[in-house]
């Protein structure tokens, strides 16, 4: 091998097919049921995820039409309790969680320079156990009531406390397909992490120290670990709860002298770091986009580093400040209180080294670029209401208000939504060869834009005003009137907004523009493979000397070797 | 009419205490906000790529070790001030220690609607707490105790003129207390999802001048008069004949039930279905006919009554006052 790290010989021409028609029906089955290729694995996470996306965001319209006029007639209330229920659950196990999955998949090996995945067929086993995880939840709709003739889809909640979830108040079967469905869920994440940790740790390419993994791949690493973490107590209150209700354990059952503070205890175990397995993967590609796009290199790699791993360690200690109402001592709340606050750090470092990153930059507006924009400054306004929530005396007035509501989707909508759009845009010509419609995108960015800041900046006052959340219906008078009408309306200008993205996937996999192997002249390993990449990623495993192997490439004047 | 439930309308010392640190808050974060978006709004003009491009890359930063320790040092100190505040707000208002004389209520969360006893003055009513005015001199106040039960799932206690909400969690004993400033009538809600009906578990609270509490004490106290004309004798003797005493309590009476609200002083009361609808001849009487039409899902079952009954069923509650 000669000077250059990254040459043509990582190329290689696409291998004759054998066998039946490509793109013919079976063919396209087969492929979907028995592949073990990360890649196509990848795509069929976000695939899924996007498909309930859909699904979700529709039930989302329906509560927000009921929600427009005080004393909504649309809705029947166990109608609306079962769409809060599904939408929050779905969002987050089954939009957010195979989403960040998919993206893992799709790009560790390629940014690692490997061939696939540690465990292939245990990456295929994840992401069917996912998918029907999320299939046996909506089948809820049909078979809750079993015999009892009760009870249809899940109407507890997303984090569905107990007692609401014991025999006496959940009849028929809808909580059992909820704790099922997240318990199967749980196993297929569990599996999707174990390789993340394995693949990158052991599948690394020649020169490719930890020191010099893309951020992307780092933070992907601090995501896996925190989901062994997270994960087990989720399934551990799931069987307690399956116990519970057919077996008679009395874990939660207060009658029998159980404690209904025991379930919110495991459940925000998990469900707080959690937040940072969502946020975190946005952050990945925040670090990736804005460097590119501002032809800089990221402002601070290790602190970038040190900060993520801050981020998941704190996450881990913080996950009672859902429950300063449950009446914990002042101790326990002023705990909580600090240790809240004190994760705010390591966040606040992030935005300023991403804008240390575009600061001097040259930066271009496209697609990826935009909405990273959005994200940076969306995800400071969800940082900020998230300070004012760790105040734990202001969380007594704005815990279980539609403050927070307004908070948790400034945080996954403005922050994770954002970068998902944005690396959806940036590795779109990677993984179809052709570049995404700009204008489709600009109208995409835009109608999103207003129609989300319509929809959720509203309901921070309406939570001020005193609106609970999950309420079915208003009363008039409060002043929530014109909030909620807003909210609303915002709604419909989102929806055009996420038809634009729709359609912009679909057409330009058709009519964009070739995109070529590299059209953003980026510099991590991905781009110096064809686009799409073969089934082997690269003809020579490619080795590296920097963080940026391409920019060494393209720039043999001035290596980023010299400089780390 | 207006039904302020605006936090940052307080008229009771806890929520006064909680909106002054919520402003120090809101003026920390607006800083913040201000300067962060200012520089993303200035980096993005400042450095967007120039028309006229020469294809040169920019110089290549990778850091600064100063730079990066100031905007952590910063928020550092930003924290500091932020704990300082949180933990003594918290301990003012949670480790507040209830004067001896306190008037005690003790609240109880049922699907969906609030059971409220006055342990020390024999009351049990529902929905509608009544508690006497303090004062704002601290050295003045006196303030309501109130204990948080609840008989099924997990309520919870919100009035946000008056506090903040305390969760009234199953087979646990919480707090909280109520030191208002004014007279008048204070609008809440549950604020924790606890069932179909969440939406319509509504909450007031009737705060009375000192003389005032007196009066609705006195007359708490006093039982109803005994039915008088013939409608009204029927509708109790129909209360009595169909199951409505087994879940409802009128004192004094063989009704004990205690699944539904006291009935003892129906009619005292501002609304009905815990705020459904405001309470009068017309919501009772359709009430009385099919709970399930005004609250749907509620656990007062339809009893299928016939119009002749319902009007003397109404007759009689009527009587409850």
């Amino acid at each position: 091998m000669s000077d250059t790290i990254v040459d043509e010989n990582f190329k290689a021409p696409e291998p004759e097919r054998v066998g039946e028609e490509r793109g013919s029906f079976t063919r396209i089955a087969q492929e979907l049921v028995f592949t073990v290729d990360h890649k196509k694995l990848g795509l069929m996470y976000i695939g899924s995820g996007l498909l309930f996306f859909v699904v979700a965001g529709l039930m989302a319209t329906m509560m927000r039409m009921q929600l427009a006029f005080p004393n909504g007639k649309l809705l029947e209330p166990d109608v609306f309790n079962r769409l809060f229920t599904m939408h929050g659950t779905a969002m987050v196990f089954l939009v957010g969680m195979p989403i960040i999955f998919g993206f893992a998949n799709y790009l560790i090996p390629l940014m690692i320079g490997t061939r696939d995945m540690a465990f292939p067929r245990l990456n295929a086993f994840g992401f069917w156990v996912f998918f029907f995880s999320g299939l046996l939840l909506y089948f809820s709709y049909l078979a809750g009531p079993g015999l009892y003739a009760a009870g249809s889809a899940p109407d507890v909640g997303w984090f569905a406390y107990s007692p609401l979830t014991a025999k006496a108040f959940s009849r028929g079967h809808s909580t059992d397909y909820w704790t099922l469905s997240l318990l199967m869920g749980g196993i297929g994440s569990i599996a999707t992490a174990i390789n993340i940790i394995v693949t990158t740790l052991c599948l690394r390419c020649k020169g490719m120290t930890l020191g010099r993994l893309p951020l992307f791949v780092w933070m992907f690493l601090v995501v896996a670990f925190l989901v062994i973490i997270a994960m087990p107590p989720l399934s551990a209150c799931q069987i307690m709860l399956i116990l519970d209700r057919y077996l008679d354990a009395k874990f939660f059952d207060t009658q029998a002298g159980g404690s209904a503070v025991l379930w919110q205890h495991f459940f925000w175990i998990f469900g707080h770091p959690e937040v940072y397995i969502l946020m975190l993967p946005g952050f990945a590609v925040a670090s990736e986009v804005i460097p590119v796009f501002s032809r800089k290199p990221i402002f601070g790699y290790p602190i970038m580093v040190a900060a993520t791993l801050m981020i998941a360690f704190i996450s881990l200690s913080v996950w009672a400040h859902h429950m300063f109402t449950v009446g914990m001592t002042s101790l326990g709340n002023t705990f909580f209180a600090i240790s809240t606050m004190i994760i705010a750090i390591p966040t606040g470092i992030k935005i300023f080294n991403w804008l240390g990153t575009m600061y001097g930059g040259k930066i271009r507006f496209d697609l990826p670029m935009i909405f990273c924009i959005g994200f940076l400054f969306q995800f400071l306004i969800a940082g900020l209401t998230g300070v004012m929530l760790s105040v734990a005396p202001f969380d007594w007035q704005l815990s279980d208000s539609y403050f927070v509501v307004a908070h948790f989707h400034y945080v996954l909508i403005g922050g994770l939504l954002y970068t998902i759009f944005a690396g959806i845009y940036y590795w779109y010509p990677k993984a179809f060869g052709r570049m995404p419609s700009k204008k489709l995108g600009h109208w995409h960015f835009w109608l999103f834009t207003i129609g989300f800041h319509l929809t959720f900046g509203p309901q921070h006052i309406a939570g001020i005003l005193g609106m609970p959340r999950r309420i079915f219906t208003y009363e008039e008078g409060r002043g929530w009137e014109v909030w909620n009408l807003l909210s609303s309306i915002g709604v419909l200008i989102q929806i055009p907004g996420i038809l634009c993205f729709v359609i912009n996937l679909i057409y330009s996999y058709f009519k964009g523009k070739k995109s070529g192997d590299d059209p953003w002249d980026a510099w991590t390993l991905e781009w110096s493979t064809t686009s799409p990449p073969p089934e082997y990623n690269f003809a020579n495993l490619p080795e590296v000397k920097s963080r940026r192997p391409l920019w060494d490439l393209k720039h043999p004047e001035d290596p980023d070797w010299k400089f780390e | 009419m207006r039904r302020i439930t605006d936090i940052f309308q307080p008229l009771s010392r806890p929520a006064v205490m909680i909106s002054e640190a919520a402003y120090v808050v809101l003026i920390i974060c607006a800083g913040i906000f201000v300067v962060v978006t200012g520089l993303l709004v200035f980096i993005v003009i400042k450095f967007r790529r120039p028309a006229r491009d020469d294809g040169r890359e920019p110089p290549q930063i990778y850091g600064s070790t100063n730079i990066e320790l100031a905007w952590t040092v910063i928020p550092i100190l930003i924290t500091v001030v932020l704990v300082l505040v949180t933990s003594r707000t918290i301990g003012e208002i949670q480790d507040m220690k209830m004067p001896e004389n306190a008037l005690k209520v003790r609240v109880v969360g049922h699907q969906w609607w609030w059971e409220i006893h006055y342990p020390d003055l024999g009351i049990v009513t529902a929905n509608e707490v009544h508690i006497p005015v303090s004062n704002r001199d601290p050295a003045k106040a006196t303030p309501t105790h109130v204990v948080l039960q609840s008989a099924d799932v997990i309520h919870s206690f919100w009035v946000p003129q008056l506090a903040g909400k305390t969760d009234v969690v199953p087979n646990k004993t919480n707090d909280t207390w109520l030191d208002p400033y004014e007279p008048g009538v204070y609008f809440g809600n549950c604020a924790e999802y606890c069932g179909t009906q969440h939406a319509n578990m509504l909450l007031r609270v009737i705060v009375h001048t000192p003389e005032g509490f007196e009066k609705w004490v006195a007359s708490q106290k006093t039982p109803p008069a005994a039915p008088q004309t013939a409608q009204e004798i029927k509708g109790h003797q129909l209360f009595y004949g169909y199951s409505c005493m087994n879940c409802h309590t009128v004192d004094g009476s063989v009704a004990e039930g205690v699944f539904g609200p006291n009935l003892t002083k129906l009619t005292t009361r501002q609304t009905i279905g815990a705020g459904v609808a405001e309470l009068n001849d017309k919501t009772l009487w359709a009430w009385v006919d099919d709970p399930q039409k005004l609250k749907v899902g509620c656990l007062m079952p339809d009893m299928q009554l016939l119009d002749p009954e319902v009007d003397a069923i109404v007759a009689y509650l009527k009587t409850l006052k």
